[in-house]
Formats: structure tokens, C-alpha cells, sequence
């Protein structure tokens, strides 16, 4: 494997980064145009203006403007980094994405890490001893979380640990009345607690039923035959063999898993009134905050797109077969 | 010479599921019995899907969890329980398995040979062992390093062959070694079992190439439709034939293009065709009246021979 193949396999990654990024930004600019927010009115939230400064402010907002040029406009500042200024918040939308973003990385990324590695031990688990009772509670578990909606698993978990038990606090990502500035790590922590719980639960459902029929596969595979004809068994068998076939198919897994991630994410901080990224995309929605709302998009698109990219590249180090074949691509 | 292995009168079903709910005993091996001595290599033949790979999964004690087993396996006279195949495989008996697709895809040629350690310096020890016989097999040490994939189809042969041999077995079961190499490698493959052999390991060679068979093999067991219906001496599959006993072994060797290239009508009755008589009674030109009713019995006609059929029971 030489660099020139690196180079050229990054260079078509990113062609297509460029391209998806494009298509996005148009495609989600042209959906918010033409719904039925206008952006006067949501500045104006309602308040009684004269006809004069009405027009005043729809030159400034350029209602008028042809849409070629809206999207002209759009993608030059989005080209320069400017994504605009947030109605809510009175501030440019790249520093809110970036504070409220890195609140929720923090949910994010624990949640991603806790789902992945319990959702592959159960179903490591699960799968070895396929048909026994551990496996039916493991089946029975995913498919019962699978289909319950993750903002009612969240609310569930919510009256349990805090109203029932009362061991965390409702929610927020600071005690009321404190500034996020001035809260303390353990006031923080513990308010982190059920937002990721809810998150890790809900998420390690597919990862476990994936990881469990991946190695009920595997362990049918005539090279797990073979290994056993050598006397190779238990743990150690899986361990050898289960494994390493079925840790790549689940990091891809869990790499793709991004978009849900994000997805849920925005439910469960609504849930628990973590102020991340996914709260304030909802009062962007809401409150018809359209640059904040594109520039959510923006960065959720590049968020998935970064997550299959992760996924393609772990391919490289964990298989050999790819190791000689993928940069030829 | 003492019995390596013995198969009695095995038979290996599924249950099927037919129409619904209703199921069905599906019989892929009838009865199946042979057995073989030490530095001895004994054929098993039998067409393509007529189920011979399950003989060497019952010997391991490997078939799927929805096959039903009876009949006995002994090995040095002991009969084989499930327990005692799982504490003999890879020790006394091992498989060289039909293709490249039994080997682990994702490890490396060296460890997949080794296995399991349980420390390090069972694996140094193995290591060297397996470096050992791969430099036999005239296996490179870059071969160590490569993984399944980047094996060619002598190499993968030849590195199969090697796997049994690391273990220091007393029998070797070979599952159809042979087919899709071109006639160097065969003639190669076929020369390692005879190396076996005259080191004094058993060798159950399972294959449907009567080529190979006749070219390493010292008995023979005729597969037909589930049953073993003869066994017979390689010396027998000369001439005209006149010593091979059963009419289907006969009718196959004149099959063979040297001699005579005769092909019999009809096909083998297909598993769950089980009928009540004996399995070549439909084909068979010297049938007699109980053949349609009884089934013959594998008989022992001296000299390490059987056969099933009536013809060469007594009284008849």
C-alpha cells in the first residue's frame, strides 16, 4: 500500500464530502424558503410595526430577492464560514452551534462508547448461547426498546431515578439558578447521568442484535467448524474466531449509528432539557430561527458524513483483505 | 493389525419440516459401516451431495444441532460418546477439510496451524513445530504472515495437509482433498496421505473421485443412497471387474472410459426416496424376488470385504 493510493483515496472522499455538503445546503436552503416562514415576522415576534419599517426590514432580510441569488448568497457565506446570525440568541450561529455542540458531545460521545460496548458484549453474549434463557431476555430486551420511541423511554427512566427514587436531579445541564459557568463538575456529571442512560440503553438494542446473529453465523462457518474438529472450544473459540469476524461488521455499525445518535440526541435532551445541540434545534425549529436551523443541518450533515467515514477507515486497520484491495477504489 | 477407527451401522437424520407444521425424519445416511487399522487408507465413495462430509462431522462430533445420530463410532475400541470425540479431536483424530473457506479469513496461515495456546511458550513450542512441517510441505516462512485469501490453491492444499499434521494424529480424516486442483496438485496431495499412511496413521479418505481413491486407497467403501454396500480391495478394481462383488460396483467400474465407458440407467434414489428393499433394486440386473421387500445386510466375505446383497449370502 503506497501513499499515492491514500492520497487518491482521500482525494475522492472528499470530492464527495464536497458534493454531499452542496446538495445539502441547497436542497435544505430551497425546503426552508419554501415553507411558510417568513423571516420579518419571526424577527419581529409578533410586534406591531408601521408599513414603512416593515419594508425596511424586508429589504434588509431580502425577501425579494430572486431565490438563484438567495442560494448564491447562502453558499459564498457558507464558503467564508459565516453561517449568519441567530435570531434567538442575537449572536453568529457557528459560536452557538459550537458551545451548545460541545455540550452535547460530552452526552454523545459517552452514549456512543457505553452502546457500543454493551450492545457487543450482549449480543457476544446472547449469540454464544443462542436458544438458552440469557439469549431470549437479551432478544426480548432489544425488541421491546426498539420499538418504544426514545423521548418515552427517557420520560420512563426520568419518573423512575427521579421523581420514584429521586436519585438525580429532573434535569438541565446546571442546578437552576447557577451559571453554566460557575457549576461545579459533580452539579454537571450528575445531570448527565440519564440523558446518556436513556441514550446508551436505546441505542445498544440494534448493535446487540446485530453483534448476536453476526456470531450465530460466524459460530456455523465452516472455518468455527473446523476450529472445533481441532479441538477448539467455549470462550476460547469465540474468542479466536467470534470476535475479530464480527467486530468489524459492528464498528461499521456503530460508526453508521451517527445519524441516529444525533437523531436521538435531540429527543432526549428535549426530554431532560439538556441545553445541546439537540434542544436548541428544536427552539430553532419552533421559533422559525432559520439560520440557526440550516447551520444545525450543516453540521449534522458533516457529523454523519465524518461517522462513515470513521466506518470506511476502520475497515482498513481491521481487515486484511481490505488493506489490499479498498485504496485501489 | 488393530482397529483404528470403526463405524457401525451408522445413520444420520434431519428433521424436515414438510407442509405447516408437519415434519419429517429425513435419512441422509442410512447405514454406514466400515472401519479402518492403523497405516491403512481406506476410500470412502459416494457422489457429489450423497452426504459422505457428515461421516467425518459425526466422527468429530461437529453436525449441526438438528441431526440425529445413531449407530456406533469406536476408536481403538472404545465407543466414542460426544465427550470423549470433543477430548480426542485435534489430537488423535483430525480433519484436512474439503477448501480454503475452513480457514479463520481474518488470521494469519501461522496462527490458524498453531490454534489455541494457553501460554506463551506452548505457543513458541507449537511455532517452531509448525514451522517444522510447513518447511516440509515447502511452504515459505512469508506464507506464515499471509492470511487464507492469498492463498493459491496448491499452497492452500498443502497448508490444509500440514494443519493435521501438527498435531501428531493417529488418524486423519480427509474430506474431498481433491476436487478443483489441477492433476499436479492431486497427484501432491495424494502423495502426502500416502506419507501418512506409512507413518502409520489411518487414513479416512472421503471423496468422489474414484481416481484418487484407486490411486492412494487400500479398501474401498461403496456410498449408494445412504448405505455402504461394499468394500472392496483396490486390487478387486482391475481386469474386467470380475472380483468386485456388488452389481452397482461392478456396473461403475465398467463406467470408468478405459473400461468399456458403460453407463447404467436410472440415478441413485435421493434421500427421503427410502425404499423398503434394497437400494439398488431398481437398477439392478440380477435382482432377486426379496430384493423388493428385504434389505440385505453388509456381510463379511472374508479378506476385509463386505458387501449387501443377497447374491453373496449364504445359502443363496
Amino acid at each position: 500500500m503506497n501513499k499515492q493510493k491514500v492520497a487518491k483515496y482521500f482525494g475522492w472522499k472528499l470530492i464527495r464530502f464536497i458534493v454531499l455538503m452542496v446538495a445539502v445546503a441547497i436542497f435544505s436552503f430551497v425546503l426552508l424558503d419554501l415553507s411558510p416562514i417568513d423571516p420579518v415576522n419571526a424577527y419581529l415576534h409578533g410586534t406591531a410595526v408601521s408599513e414603512a419599517q416593515r419594508a425596511i426590514l424586508e429589504q434588509y432580510f431580502g425577501t425579494n430577492t430572486p431565490m438563484t441569488e438567495k442560494i448564491f448568497h447562502w453558499l459564498m457565506d457558507l464558503i467564508r464560514g459565516d453561517l449568519g446570525t441567530s435570531l434567538i440568541f442575537r449572536r453568529p450561529v457557528i459560536d452557538v452551534i459550537i458551545e451548545k455542540f460541545t455540550v452535547s458531545f460530552v452526552l454523545m460521545a459517552i452514549s456512543w462508547i457505553v452502546s457500543g460496548v454493551l450492545g457487543f458484549a450482549l449480543g457476544v453474549v446472547a449469540g454464544k448461547n443462542k436458544g438458552t434463557w440469557i439469549d431470549k431476555a437479551v432478544k426480548v430486551y432489544c425488541y421491546a426498546i426498539q420499538s418504544a420511541p426514545s423521548f418515552w423511554v427517557g420520560m420512563l427512566i426520568l419518573m423512575v431515578f427521579s421523581v420514584y427514587l429521586g436519585w438525580f436531579p429532573i434535569g438541565f445541564g446546571v442546578p437552576i439558578g447557577v451559571r453554566s459557568t460557575d457549576a461545579t463538575f459533580m452539579e454537571w456529571a450528575v445531570r448527565l447521568v440519564l440523558p446518556t442512560l436513556t441514550l446508551s440503553l436505546v441505542g445498544l438494542a440494534p448493535i446487540a442484535m446485530y453483534t448476536r446473529n453476526e456470531l450465530t453465523q460466524v459460530l456455523s462457518s465452516d472455518y468455527v467448524l473446523f476450529a472445533k474438529s481441532r479441538g477448539e472450544k467455549g470462550w476460547d473459540l469465540v474468542k479466536d474466531h467470534g470476535i475479530r469476524n464480527i467486530l468489524l461488521p459492528a464498528i461499521t455499525l456503530q460508526f453508521l449509528s451517527f445519524s441516529e445518535l444525533f437523531g436521538g440526541a435531540v429527543l432526549v435532551e428535549q426530554v431532560f432539557s439538556y441545553p445541546g445541540i439537540g434542544q436548541t434545534a428544536v427552539a430553532a425549529g419552533l421559533q422559525n430561527d432559520v439560520p440557526l436551523f440550516l447551520g444545525i443541518v450543516i453540521i449534522s450533515a458533516i457529523f454523519v458524513f465524518v461517522g462513515n467515514l470513521l466506518a470506511d477507515i476502520s475497515y482498513y486497520f481491521i481487515d486484511p483483505r481490505i488493506k489490499e484491495n479498498e485504496f485501489n477504489d | 493389525m488393530d482397529n483404528l477407527l470403526e463405524v457401525e451401522n451408522v445413520s444420520i437424520s434431519f428433521i424436515q419440516y414438510t407442509k405447516g407444521l408437519n415434519q419429517r425424519d429425513l435419512k441422509v445416511i442410512t447405514d454406514l459401516t466400515l472401519d479402518i487399522s492403523e497405516g491403512e487408507i481406506l476410500a470412502v465413495l459416494g457422489s457429489s451431495g450423497s452426504g459422505k462430509s457428515l461421516l467425518a462431522h459425526a466422527i468429530f462430533g461437529i453436525l449441526p444441532g438438528n441431526a440425529n445420530l445413531n449407530g456406533k463410532i469406536k476408536f481403538k475400541g472404545k465407543e466414542l460418546s460426544q465427550e470423549d470425540k470433543e477430548e480426542i479431536r485435534g489430537k488423535n483424530i483430525v480433519l484436512v477439510p474439503q477448501s480454503v473457506n475452513f480457514l479463520d479469513p481474518l488470521m494469519k496461515i501461522s496462527d490458524i496451524a498453531i490454534g489455541h495456546c494457553d501460554s506463551e511458550e506452548e505457543r513458541k513450542e507449537k511455532k517452531i513445530r509448525q514451522r517444522e512441517i510447513f518447511e516440509h510441505y515447502n511452504l515459505d516462512p512469508e506464507v506464515d504472515d499471509m492470511y487464507p485469501f492469498q492463498l493459491s490453491g496448491g499452497m492452500a492444499r498443502r497448508v490444509l495437509v500440514s494443519t493435521a499434521l501438527l498435531a501428531d494424529p493417529d488418524l486423519v480424516v480427509a474430506d474431498e482433498p481433491t476436487p478443483g486442483l489441477d492433476e499436479k496438485t492431486v497427484e501432491e496431495t495424494l502423495n502426502h496421505f500416502k506419507h501418512m499412511k506409512d507413518q502409520g496413521i489411518g487414513v479416512l479418505l472421503i471423496t468422489h473421485d474414484i481416481h484418487a481413491a484407486l490411486e492412494v486407497a487400500d479398501r474401498i467403501g461403496i456410498f449408494y443412497s445412504g448405505y455402504v454396500i461394499e468394500i472392496a480391495l483396490k486390487e478387486d478394481f482391475s481386469g474386467d471387474g470380475e472380483n468386485l462383488l456388488h452389481p452397482y460396483t461392478k456396473s461403475l467400474f465398467k463406467a470408468l472410459p478405459a473400461n468399456g465407458f458403460e453407463v447404467i440407467k436410472g440415478h441413485q434414489p435421493l434421500h427421503g426416496e427410502i425404499i423398503k428393499g434394497c437400494p439398488y433394486y431398481d437398477r439392478c440386473d440380477m435382482k432377486f424376488d426379496r430384493c423388493k421387500e428385504e434389505r440385505p445386510e453388509l456381510v463379511d466375505v472374508g479378506n476385509n470385504k463386505k458387501v449387501r446383497c443377497f447374491k453373496y449370502e449364504e445359502g443363496e
